[in-house]
């Protein structure tokens, strides 16, 4: 028997048998979907983090006191005794260095605001003018430590803060207090929402030295530094590092951290993840598969008549053996496909409720799971279709 | 030629033996039309079985046109159930799925036939058993004669040198019987080897060669 001619009286059968060809082809269908929803739940989930890595700036360096225990790890989580400050005059040294564009200082800190007969806890950022192009922050009014009045009391306002102390408007030049300290309103920043769980509109922006006194410190949270290329950061973050640590007595005592290094982590770990859940769809499959070998059992039994009829016309054990398989093969590939598209209208809907969320399922999901629900198929189909072949003819006959 | 000599065929039932075949010796010359005859049970069936190389022998040996097939291997066995053997059964056995012209069209799919070649061949088949106009027809919409007139226009349609039928008017009334006997005859008229098995004496004597079965033994074989 020719193989396309093998195909089509497979194909034939399944078009006979209309329920039971539906209800395999939607358990398979329904397989390869999960795999590509949950994939692209998971590779969407992947993506965000990364644009948002890309929204705070690509040519970050971050320096931090004290040594990070493990390297490659997120150093934030593992931070060691500090040895030895991290200071403002170490900023200065290594916002000289030609490989740096710009670089912002930073504590931060809770402290008490009070203005307008109102008291809440706020964080506080101490730092300079720099760190808004480093963290692509925009002031919405006023502005921020311009070069006459550096040092001086002055305080910047997230914009919820603002619209919740000042709900009139009149922001700028408005008096506050932070602790015991006074301040004047100089700016408010442009509404931002969320970005790595940080929200900027809930923050309020001090300068560093003033923030220093106020939690009583002089090491530094962190040094955000700009690097002057995206291609220099490697060469940056050795400068920095050199420079640090001469100026630490030889000691290397700070951990610098570049934000590629902290997006590599993500994405390995958020690749994981996506196997992860891939491989749980994958046992759907694999149900498929159980089913596609119970119902061609049935089918084996149920057209025992008619592969009794085949052998007496001649067909030899091989070719009867080839026709249930590619009963099989049809019936996954068509599943298959059904659920590639299922799976893609999942993933579309999936984009429709949470536009922030880039849910597209990763290429080798598509691939991966399309070549998992045929291969269970046809292995499925393996056993009934060789007990079919197996059949004695003239008992075979004989059962009606 | 068919040439069996020695044949046993024995069915262990528990600690029981059935001998369907007792030691058989049969020769049937190309174009002979034999009918077989006999109580049930006494292994008319069984003798055809082995003659059609569907059933093999638990021993003595088997010659067909000379060749010896009684030790074949299963894929050699179904080439000569292919190309030499045509099988008629009393239940027809029609794929229910399949039309008329699709059943009679399935031993050419088997060969590697070409479609063109092959639905010009259905064609002349259907014409010729008188079924032109029932191809596109599924065996549930055919009447008895029918089924038998599409089952012997599929056993025939690779022109086999040997016509098997067991029982093939069974299902039948009488008229329709003598029918379907009448076309097999005609085969047999130009050449092709007939066996039938039949309960049917009437049907049973119009062959030239009548052999009677008892207890798996040919008890009686006139011409
Ligand atoms: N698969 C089998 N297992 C056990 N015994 C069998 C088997 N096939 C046939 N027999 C036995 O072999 C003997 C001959 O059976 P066979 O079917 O050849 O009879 P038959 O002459 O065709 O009868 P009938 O006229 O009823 O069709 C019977 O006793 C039957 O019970
Ligand atoms: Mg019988």
């Amino acid at each position: 028997m020719k193989l396309n001619d093998t195909l089509r009286f497979s194909f034939k059968t399944l078009t006979s048998y209309r329920t039971r060809s539906f209800l395999i082809i939607l358990a398979m269908a329904l397989g390869v979907a999960a795999v590509i929803v949950l994939t692209a739940l998971g590779d969407g989930a992947r993506r965000y983090v990364v644009n948002q890595f890309a929204s705070i700036g690509t040519n970050l360096i971050i320096v931090l006191p004290g040594r990070a225990e493990t390297a490659g790890s997120f150093p934030g989580a593992v931070m060691g005794q500090t040895p030895r400050d991290l200071t403002l005059e170490d900023a200065r040294w290594v916002g000289r260095l030609a490989e740096v564009r710009r670089y912002a200082p930073l504590n931060v800190g809770a402290a008490e605001l009070s203005a307008a007969g109102r008291l809440r806890e706020v964080t506080v950022m101490g730092t300079t003018a720099e760190i808004f192009p480093i963290r692509h922050m925009r002031l919405a009014q006023g502005d921020f430590l311009s070069a006459a009045s550096a040092g001086s009391a002055q305080i910047v306002l997230g914009a919820a803060i603002a619209q919740e102390f000042f709900p009139d408007g009149h922001v700028l030049g408005q008096r506050v207090r932070l602790s015991d300290r006074r301040f004047t309103v100089t700016g408010v920043l442009a509404a931002q929402g969320q970005t790595m769980g940080f929200n900027s509109d809930e923050v309020v922006i001090i300068p560093v030295r003033q923030a220093q006194a106020l939690f009583n410190t002089n090491s530094l949270f962190r040094l955000l530094i700009e690097a002057r290329h995206r291609g220099e950061i490697e060469e940056a973050k050795q400068a920095i590092r050199e420079t640090l640590i001469r100026r630490h007595d030889g000691e290397d005592d700070v951990t610098v951290i570049t934000q590629d290094a902290v997006l590599a982590t993500f994405d390995r770990i958020l690749r994981a993840l996506t196997l992860g859940v891939a491989g749980i769809a994958v046992i759907s499959l694999a149900v498929a598969g159980i089913l596609v070998m119970n119902v061609m059992l049935v089918a084996v039994s149920q057209r025992t008549a008619e592969i009794g009829l085949l052998k007496a016309i001649g067909t030899p054990a091989t070719v009867i053996r080839r026709v249930f398989l590619a009963e099989a093969a049809w019936l996954s590939l068509t599943g298959a496909l059904l659920g590639f598209v299922l799976g893609h209208i999942g993933s579309l809907m999936l984009r429709l409720a949470y536009p922030l969320l880039p849910a597209w399922p990763p290429y080798w999901a598509n691939f991966a799971a399309i070549f998992v629900a045929v291969l269970t198929g046809v292995l499925a189909g393996l056993l009934p279709a060789t007990r079919a072949a197996r059949l004695d003819p003239v008992q075979a006959l004989s059962k009606r | 030629m068919i040439q069996l000599s020695d044949i046993s065929r024995v069915f262990q039932m528990g600690d029981q033996a059935v001998h369907a075949l007792d030691h058989i010796d049969l020769e049937i010359n190309s174009g002979e039309y034999v009918s077989i005859m006999g109580p049930s049970g006494s292994g008319k069936s069984t003798l055809l079985n082995v003659i059609g190389l569907l059933d093999r022998p638990n021993s003595g040996q088997y010659l067909l046109d000379g060749r010896n097939v009684t030790d074949l291997s299963e894929t050699e066995q179904a080439q000569v159930r292919r190309e030499k053997i045509g099988f008629i059964f009393q239940s027809f056995h029609l794929v229910p799925r399949l039309t008329a012209a699709e059943n009679i069209e399935l031993p050419l799919i088997l060969t590697g036939m070409p479609p063109s070649e092959r639905k010009l061949r259905v064609q002349e088949t259907l014409d010729a058993f008188d079924l032109g106009n029932r191809a596109q027809h599924r065996p549930a919409e055919l009447s008895g004669g029918q089924r038998q007139r599409v089952a012997i226009a599929r056993a025939t349609i690779l022109r086999p040198t040997a016509l098997l039928a067991d029982e093939p008017t069974g299902n039948l009334d009488h008229r329709i019987g003598s029918e379907v006997m009448a076309l097999l005859e005609n085969l047999n008229q130009v050449g092709t080897t007939l066996i039938v098995v039949t309960h049917d004496r009437e049907l049973g004597v119009r062959a030239h060669r009548r052999l009677g079965m008892r207890d798996g033994k040919i008890a009686a074989d006139e011409k």
